[in-house]
């Protein structure tokens, strides 16, 4: 049957691979290549770059950088982080990507989600969506109000979060790669009733992003959250979770995943 | 042994020839040139993104007269696979004819509730192989007889058990990366299936004569998808 999926997300800034807590205190966790080869052999299903340089250097390093991890790596990647030009995303799917996610600019310019899914397949677009609960004393999950975030949660978009990521879909995004903002970097677990609206309301693939911490949390996210995929960094890089240790877990936990081994 | 990779601005080549080249074969051709094509050992034929455009492209290039005649192993990946058929419910208005060479016809997944998302996509196991293709595999293997490959399919089993062929890596599971949203159904030319919703099958890969095709992407496989692609370069595919 169709297996649930564990992603390990690799930041990268000028090469190199970082993770900040809510995005700030960078830290250094490694060569990306190396560290992609690494989970790759582990037994990840799939792994994130998102790339956050911010310098007119950008677009040459991330190829290079996409290229350089398309021929060491067996499995699928998704890389991105400030795309938005149609030629970014052919070179980027020409040099190994196998999808390309986007987020700034699609909500600047939404049209950009039909325009890419037309050329590329939607299996090739990912739209990211960071969003931040917007009233924390919620009485329940049906209360809570999620509105979009961008530039590392600085700006609101002026967005509703589950009416932007079902639009998403609906203009031909293949998947949607949703962060809560409100729970990135603090290790308590996912945003589970916010992820299951998402899941919910889209037809595509949901990979739910923020807040990993221990096993558990990927398992609540899977099942009750209906996640299809639960992607992480910290717990991964600095060794929190062995992948097979997790797989291992979830399997007895009753997740459908591919075993490692 | 000469490899050819058809180009035909159809998807994601590059991924094709690093795949190869993580087994060793550096001398993979990119080529939409069909005296190229002809002379190669083994031919490829990724695809990716919609049927329409990618028939399109085919035609431009001539590949479509091309591709019918051609005899050493072929292997179609993912739209790739697709193509090998008769028509596709993808596409403008009333979908798109195909290459016609093998007898399907490729069709969206209607999902049965939303916990069931299109595409298809991620890790599914494989069930029900034939063929030298997926020899060594974990799975149930059923050697074939009604298409005639079960003296290929044995030798492909011995060269295994006397230590001479491929398989490197163990595999616990035949777990293989699909991201899909047409398929075509369970027949005759069927030689590998997935199931998607659980229990409901559909042909993960096809075969008539030389001509093979896999949904998955074997490419983007991990060990399973390296040891398919070991099998199509070395296997005995008739």
């Amino acid at each position: 049957m169709l297996t649930k999926r564990l992603i390990a997300c690799l930041d990268v800034q000028n090469g190199r691979t970082v993770k900040g807590t809510n995005f700030v205190n960078l830290r250094d966790a490694g060569d990306p290549v190396a560290l992609a080869a690494r989970y790759a052999q582990e037994g990840i299903d799939e792994l994130v770059l998102l790339d956050i340089t911010a310098t007119v250097e950008k677009r040459r390093t991330l190829i290079e950088l996409v290229r350089n991890v398309a021929r060491e790596v067996n499995i699928p990647f998704t890389v991105g982080g400030g795309i938005g030009a149609v030629a970014d995303v052919e070179a980027l799917l020409l040099s190994g990507a196998d999808k390309v996610s986007l987020n700034s600019s699609v909500l600047r310019q939404p049209g950009l989600i039909d325009e890419l899914a037309r050329r590329f397949g939607s299996q090739a677009i990912v739209v990211a969506v960071d969003a931040r609960q917007t009233n924390e004393t919620a009485a329940s999950p049906a209360d809570e109000a999620w509105e979009v975030f961008t530039h590392g949660g600085r700006h609101p978009a002026g967005r509703e979060a589950v009416a932007w990521c079902r639009e998403a879909a609906e203009r031909g995004a293949g998947e949607i790669l949703l962060t809560s903002m409100s729970h990135d970097g603090t290790r308590d677990g996912y945003a589970l009733g916010f992820t299951r609206a998402v899941a919910a309301a889209v037809g595509v693939p949901v990979i739910a992003s923020g807040g990993a911490g221990a096993a558990p949390h990927f398992r609540d996210v899977l099942l009750p959250g209906g996640a299809d995929a639960a992607l992480a960094a910290s717990v991964f890089h600095f060794g929190d979770l062995s992948v097979a240790g997790l797989k291992n877990y979830l399997l007895a936990e009753g997740v459908a995943m591919r075993p490692v081994g | 042994m000469n490899i050819a990779v058809i180009d035909y601005q159809g998807g994601n080549v590059q991924s094709v020839l690093f795949a190869l080249e993580r087994l060793g074969v550096t001398n993979a051709v990119l080529t939409s040139d069909p005296a190229v094509i002809r002379q190669a050992d083994r031919v490829l034929f990724p695809g990716e993104g919609e049927a329409s455009s990618a028939m399109r492209a085919l035609r431009a290039a001539g590949l479509d007269k091309v591709l019918p005649t051609l005899t050493q192993p072929f292997l179609g990946i993912c739209l790739g696979m697709q193509l090998l058929g008769r028509h596709s419910e993808e596409g403008p208005a009333g979908g798109t004819e195909l290459l016609g060479m093998l007898p399907f016809d490729v069709v969206r997944f209607t999902p049965p509730d939303a916990a069931h998302k299109v595409p298809h996509m991620g890790w599914n196991n494989l069930h029900d192989l034939q063929t030298p293709l997926f020899a060594g595999l974990g799975g149930q293997l059923v050697p074939g007889d009604k298409l005639g490959f079960q003296s290929g399919f044995n030798q492909a089993v011995e060269a295994r058990q006397s230590g001479n062929s491929l398989p490197h890596q163990p595999i616990a599971a035949d777990y293989v990366y699909f991201v899909h949203s047409y398929y075509a159904p369970v027949g005759d030319y069927t030689i590998a299936q997935a199931s998607y919703p659980a229990g409901v099958p559909f042909s993960a890969g096809v075969r008539y004569r030389n001509f093979y095709g896999v949904q998955f992407h074997v490419e983007k496989s991990g060990p399973v998808g390296e040891h398919i692609l070991r099998n199509f370069l070395t296997g005995d595919l008739g």
